[in-house]
């Protein structure tokens, strides 16, 4: 029935059962536009956080969205600023997972502050000493960036792309797009970079307080390198989640392979970085203020358990699986590893976020837990909902995959 | 990176509580919370109630959610009878003169200013994204989680010169600024510098109910003020001294484990010679 929508060449499954899909991704949207309402209603009262736990499941998820979302930036560089060609056949994807990544990040972000109304104080009021205003002004540009990005894509649907007006603007912004790349490289290394810094610089939490470079801490470096490390393989994954739900072949597995070597790299990097920053916090730091590495962890809920799974299982062992050729070129353990290391950026962001504040700094105080409540997760599933929907709309409708075709033909 | 030094102010409030005389009593907490308009904790909202979308609240036994700009917490010295001990410590905002929360706020809603190094929370700029509780490891910054609700009757007894807060904003003591103001006016009506208020004229809520005398108040830099001879005392310490903060609240106490437990040290490690 909308097939004259679909990009040139390329098969989509019946309206019907796409609208079925569609209904499901429905119920999630549903659950959280209603718990939106009650936040939006009866303040944030409603949710898990307290006064210990002003930063929860929320920030968590922003900060671990936009790491996963820096394929966009990342890829987008290579791609044009250093000339790797056959990123172009990912790039796409790339563009629309780090869109919805930001714009979902910026949703509840808005739930997540106390005055929605006054978001724009953080232009009007600046405080140029804060990391966070720094998140805020570049996660607002980049994500204007992105949505330049995207809109050629957009411009390039079918029945869109028929008229002259956005055929000839969609190929002047393709032929711009180094410039808007740039642009949105230089904001996202320094967003990321400054989510890090964000806890770096608290001097009152020893979990997290790095010394650093000039007025960086060294989280600021960390979180730069271990998004990068992260997001061309979670562009991966979505790749191959799109495949297997669609049944199709959309990216040469080179390109994922060289995804995974590229990611690889850059993992190791990290890992080599953030196992010695580790090992002089430890050491060195939190002697220094009277503490002890095992006093940053509480049972099983903050237990070791955690970071030994970070810094190894999730950390070095993806990163020796995804720079070793053999293994990265058999699909199943690049997935594997792919897996293992956006869990260990997740985990990372998570305890950076909450483990920070339950530790007790104060001798006479006792370490707290926090747990998400229902008005939490229904809008982060709301945004997973919300990207599944953009992503689902994008790829029925849209060039997504410039391969696709002749990767399917009969 | 280094941590950030504190700034130099003229005047430097501060308050200087003796554990030792502390009994526990609460009454500084239930000064604070009337000078400072601190709403009850209200389980139901009948005046806003929406069915199915007005939520209940929570009720005061979640400390968690609590306003309690002053805390008084239990210390032990953890030994078994007979040989247990327990102290109390108030805990207002430190004001720290390196203060965490202040350089971490997006939109300059917290200054520490030149009117005597108080820690100001800006109620109408704040956006409530809570950095700075996350900042700040004592604790000392509380956020507003639901509208106020004033019982019947008790909106007629709010001090009418300190603003109530909306929801979304977080709050914290701030050396009950209306009584700094209210103390700077007096000073002028009697024809003295406001700016160097003679001790007494400024008193914080706290201060002035403990029945013990245990809080002590006045400008850390003025020798004549007590505060300042009680902060070079002998028995006098910070919490947290070695995170680089720079307290303005100072304790007192002659038991060395009420002492050891205002900081963290290693195993081998005893408490520090008194920094100022």
């Amino acid at each position: 029935m909308d097939s004259k929508l679909f990009p040139e060449g390329v098969q989509r499954c019946s309206l019907g059962k796409f609208m079925l899909w569609l209904g499901a991704v429905g119920v999630f949207l549903l659950w959280g536009i209603y718990a939106a309402f009650i936040i939006l209603y009866n303040g944030i009262g409603v949710t898990g956080l307290d006064n210990y736990f002003g930063f929860g499941l929320w920030i968590t998820f922003d900060l671990a969205v936009i790491a996963l979302g820096a394929g966009a930036f990342f890829t987008g560089f290579l791609k044009y600023i250093l000339k790797i060609d056959q990123l172009k056949n990912i790039v796409n994807l790339t563009v629309i997972i780090g869109f919805i990544c930001y714009s979902g990040a910026m949703l509840v972000l808005t739930l997540d502050i106390g005055q929605p109304g006054r978001a724009w104080f953080g232009y009007w009021h600046p405080n140029v000493h804060s990391m966070l205003t720094e998140v805020i002004f570049c996660i607002t540009c980049y994500c204007m960036v992105l949505i330049i990005e995207y809109l050629p894509l957009i411009f390039e649907q079918k029945q869109l792309n028929r008229i002259p007006f956005l055929r000839h603007l969609a190929h002047n912004m393709h032929v711009n797009m180094a410039l808007f790349v740039g642009v949105g490289t230089y904001l996202s290394t320094f967003h990321q970079g400054s989510l890090g810094g964000m806890y770096g610089v608290l001097i009152g939490r020893p979990y997290a307080f790095r010394e650093g470079f000039f007025i960086w801490p060294w989280t600021f470096f960390l979180f730069v390198l271990s998004a990068v490390a992260s997001g061309p393989v979670f562009a991966v994954l979505i790749c191959t989640l799109l495949e297997k739900v669609s049944g199709k072949k959309l990216v040469e597995y080179k390109v994922k392979s060289l995804m995974g070597k590229i990611a690889g790299s850059m993992l190791c990097l990290y890992m080599f970085f953030k196992l010695l920053d580790t090992w002089a916090w430890a050491t060195g730091y939190l002697p220094s203020v009277g503490l002890t590495f095992d006093e940053m962890f509480y049972g099983n809920i903050y237990g070791k358990w955690l970071m030994w799974s970070e810094l190894f299982l999730c950390g070095v062992i993806p990163a020796i699986m995804l720079i070793t050729p053999a293994i990265r070129n058999r699909p199943s353990l690049l997935y594997l590893a792919a897996i293992l290391d956006c869990c260990g950026i997740v985990i990372n962001r998570y305890v950076f976020t909450v483990q920070t504040i339950a530790l007790p700094v104060l001798p006479f105080d006792n370490w707290q837990t926090y747990v998400p409540n229902w008005a939490e997760w229904a809008p982060s599933f709301m945004i997973l909902a919300y990207g599944a929907l953009v992503l689902s709309l994008s790829y029925r409708y849209l060039p997504v995959f410039p391969q696709e075709h002749r990767l399917n033909a009969k | 990176m280094s941590h950030g030094h504190a700034k130099e102010f003229k005047v430097r409030w501060g308050m200087v509580v003796d554990v030792d005389k502390c009994t526990g009593c609460g009454a500084c907490m239930v000064a604070c919370q009337v000078e400072n308009n601190i709403s009850p904790m209200v389980r139901q909202d009948k005046e806003n109630y929406l069915p199915s979308m007005t939520f209940e609240r929570d009720d005061p036994s979640n400390k968690m959610r609590t306003l309690t700009w002053l805390m008084v917490y239990e210390l032990s010295n953890r030994k078994d009878y007979p040989d247990h001990e327990v102290a109390f410590l108030p805990r207002p905002c430190m004001q720290c003169g390196n203060p965490a929360c202040v350089p971490v706020c997006p939109v300059v809603a917290t200054d520490k200013n030149e009117e005597g190094g108080i820690v100001s929370q800006i109620y109408p700029r704040c956006i409530g994204c809570r950095y700075c509780m996350a900042a700040c490891p004592y604790h000392a910054r509380y956020f507003n989680w639901f509208d106020p609700i004033w019982p019947k009757g008790m909106d007629k007894a709010l001090s009418p010169r300190t603003s109530v807060r909306p929801r979304g904003v977080v709050e914290k003591c701030n050396f009950c600024h209306t009584r700094f103001l209210k103390a700077k006016e007096r000073a002028r009506q009697e024809g003295i510098d406001p700016n160097e208020l003679p001790e007494g004229y400024y008193t914080p809520a706290c201060v002035e109910v403990c029945p013990t005398g245990a809080i002590t108040f006045g400008d850390l830099n003025n020798p004549e003020h007590k505060v300042h001879q009680l902060a070079h005392g002998k028995y006098a310490f910070r919490l947290l001294e070695k995170l680089g903060l720079d307290p303005q609240v100072y304790y007192l106490t002659k038991r060395d484990w009420v002492r050891k437990q205002g900081d963290n040290y290693l195993a081998n490690e005893e408490p520090h010679a008194k920094k100022h």
